[in-house]
């Protein structure tokens, strides 16, 4: 009877490779697999820093899959949008998990993503070949800012509300149109059902396409130049006599086993989150945002949600709003130019010079303190800490050719090191 | 909509936050504790007794309060349904809100996410700090939410107090503390059970999933352990050769 058990299988495996054959006829099935999973290279050196990419990822499909089952109980007008949020709060079978998912996901998306860009200045995944890597990763920082600030008008609350009413009015400081910007942008005189039905439209679907196609491009052109690594070496450049990458391991089965690890850590610190405190302490769901949207009553101090505070803290360090405006969108802009900025030729922090890593660092912390500075209220030493910290951020970009430009490098290594 | 757009850019820009040092002392802390039935059962019984007049809970069902506070069907309809509620209707109640706004001022607001927007410590202490204040319709004021429209609906529990107040050398009138006046029903730790009580059922009735969230977040962390375990073990199995 034995025979017969292996017949079966034999039969079902030659089936399954008849039918893969008779796909690859017609679809590029085995060939991209080959090239984006089974065949493609990439160092076999990665540390922690580069598991940001895949979690990035993760959250992405958490965030459009969670965002799917809350669209089918939310109700996008602003006389039941704040009840329909506690209807799946409360009535809803595994609502608030859903719920309590999708609003940790939007705080852990920047989380992510922040270092995700950190490791790119680390270890120089920005410079040549990978420019376009770069500005694609710009582009979806954009449109996930974009996707945070319309999603963050849903829930109706009154912070919801006095945000979205205070980003809005921001367009109204570009000089001549600013005034009509503003109100084509809401659809309205003041913040309405009209402009939460557009923002709803936008965060659904125009946004969250916009964000996938991103994705994907990114990673294609990733795996067109392929991955850095921590010692900023191409691995493209040693190659075995079978033609691959000596430094280079499989993205499946070795990137992708490492991967199911570092998310399923990722996941333990995510879960701690939406278990234990999916409020965290005010900063992810605000406390003002508990309270429905009320037009006539502003929540005592109005800041936007953690991860748009860096920028916020900027534009507060002036005290003219069209100034403010103006360097709140350069200090984002400078980002998208920092492959011509930097002008040194080594790209692994490990390898650059110590007036470098000093540099770095201190760009790292201005632009968490700004962060913070954002949260207060700009009373006491907060203004004058934001300008103090406006300049050290708008310095380190434009010192930034000056002095990479004849930067004393150590020896890079041909080869990567664990 | 230029002005509404300034008003917001102003409030958010210059004059944030400078409401949220004008409270007077610190907060009491409520020390109130979910898990506790006994106190969440005593905690509906007062709000429907002296809160439900004005305040709705209109996001929480009757039902769901009998599920989680054990209590049946029949224990809900004589304890807290008094006016032909059916057990799955919300908590909202009878009082229009253009008739509350006439008669208060402000319509009262729903209590249902009070606890997620204020905090117990706020409602624990907005509870304790009505004072006699002739000069108010209600006749009493709050030291915590000065000229708030709310009476003092437990003064029968708690008695009527004063509010002693010091001027300092600027010239600030700063709060110094109660003295009774007359006693209530109740002493003062008793005053402060019925309070904890009450802010406890409102923390309750502000995320009614919480404890069972705990409780599935241990598991789930629990699960994630176990498998990071797993998933490691595969990962070096599959890395041994990298060399």
């Amino acid at each position: 009877m034995a025979s017969t058990e292996a017949d079966v299988f034999d039969r079902l495996g030659r089936g399954l490779s008849a039918l893969g054959a008779w796909i690859d006829d017609r679809f590029p099935m085995t060939k991209l697999i080959k090239e984006h999973a089974t065949e493609y290279y990439a160092s076999k050196n990665f540390n922690f820093w580069y598991g940001f990419g895949v979690i990035a990822t993760f959250v992405l499909v958490l965030q459009l899959v969670t965002g799917i089952f809350l669209t089918m109980n939310y109700k996008p007008s602003a006389a039941e949008a704040f009840a329909s949020v506690e209807y799946i709060m409360r009535d809803v079978e595994w609502g608030w998990l859903i719920r309590y998912l999708h609003s940790t996901g939007a705080s852990a998306f920047f989380i992510v993503v922040y270092l995700h860009m950190f490791r790119g200045l680390l270890y120089g995944s920005y410079k040549k070949p990978r420019e376009l890597v770069w500005i694609i990763g710009m582009f979806i920082y954009l449109a996930l800012m974009a996707e945070a600030f319309f999603g963050y008008l849903l829930p109706w609350g009154n912070m919801s509300y006095w945000g979205a009413q205070v980003i809005v009015s921001l367009f109204g400081a570009v000089p001549g149109i600013g005034p009509d910007l503003a109100e084509w942008i809401r659809g309205d005189f003041y913040i309405s059902d009209i402009t939460l039905n557009r923002f709803f439209a936008f965060h659904v679907i125009a946004v969250p396409l916009m964000l996938v196609l991103l994705v994907v491009v990114h990673i294609m052109a990733l795996h067109e130049v392929g991955s850095n690594n921590p010692d900023g070496v191409e691995i493209k450049e040693h190659k075995g006599p079978d033609g691959k990458p000596i430094d280079g391991v499989a993205f499946h089965p070795y990137h992708t086993s490492k991967d199911l690890v570092i998310i399923v850590i990722f996941l333990i610190a995510f879960a701690a989150v939406v278990f234990f405190a999916p409020d965290m302490g005010g900063y992810f769901l605000e406390h003002a945002n508990f309270e429905p949207a009320d037009v006539l009553r502003t929540p005592e101090h109005i800041a936007p949600v953690w991860y748009f505070t860096p920028f916020y803290a900027i534009l507060r360090a002036v005290p003219n709003k069209l100034v403010g405006v103006a360097l709140m969108g350069s200090a984002v802009l400078l980002l998208f130019l920092f492959p011509w900025l930097d002008r040194c030729r080594v790209k692994s922090i490990r390898y650059r010079s110590f007036g470098y890593k000093v540099a770095l660092m201190i760009f790292a912390m201005t632009f968490v303190t700004l962060g913070y500075l954002g949260l207060q209220p700009a009373t006491g030493m907060v203004p004058t800490l934001s300008l103090v910290f406006t300049i050290v951020y708008f310095a380190f970009f434009l010192m930034l050719p000056f002095y990479t430009r004849s930067e004393k490098t150590k020896p890079v290594p041909t080869r990567v090191k664990w | 909509m230029v002005r509404s757009a300034i008003v917001a850019f102003a409030l958010a820009v210059g004059f944030a936050g400078s409401a949220a040092a004008q409270h007077a002392g610190e907060l009491e802390p409520a020390n109130n504790n979910i898990a506790n039935t006994a106190s969440l059962q005593r905690g509906a019984k007062y709000f429907v007794n002296y809160c439900m007049g004005c305040h709705s809970a209109k996001y929480v069902r009757y039902n769901r309060l009998g599920e989680d506070l054990q209590l049946s069907n029949q224990q809900l309809m004589d304890s807290l349904m008094f006016t032909g509620e059916r057990p799955f209707d919300t908590m909202s109640i009878a009082m229009k809100p253009e008739d509350s706004k006439r008669w208060f001022s402000i319509s009262p607001p729903d209590l249902s996410l009070i606890a997620r927007s204020r905090g117990t410590d706020y409602i624990y202490t907005y509870l304790h700090s009505f004072y006699v204040d002739p000069s108010r319709p209600t006749g009493v004021n709050n030291v915590l939410l000065p000229n708030t429209s709310m009476p003092h609906v437990l003064w029968q529990l708690q008695g009527i107090q004063r509010a002693v107040f010091e001027t300092d050398e600027h010239g600030v009138k700063e709060f110094a503390g109660f003295e009774m006046v007359r006693p209530g029903e109740l002493e003062e730790r008793a005053y402060d059970d019925v309070v904890r009580d009450i802010v406890n059922f409102l923390d309750y009735i502000g995320e009614p999933m919480k404890r069972e969230r705990q409780q599935l977040g241990v598991r789930v962390i629990g699960f994630l352990l176990v498998f990071l375990l797993i998933s490691y073990m595969l990962k070096k199995e599959i890395w041994k050769d990298v060399k």
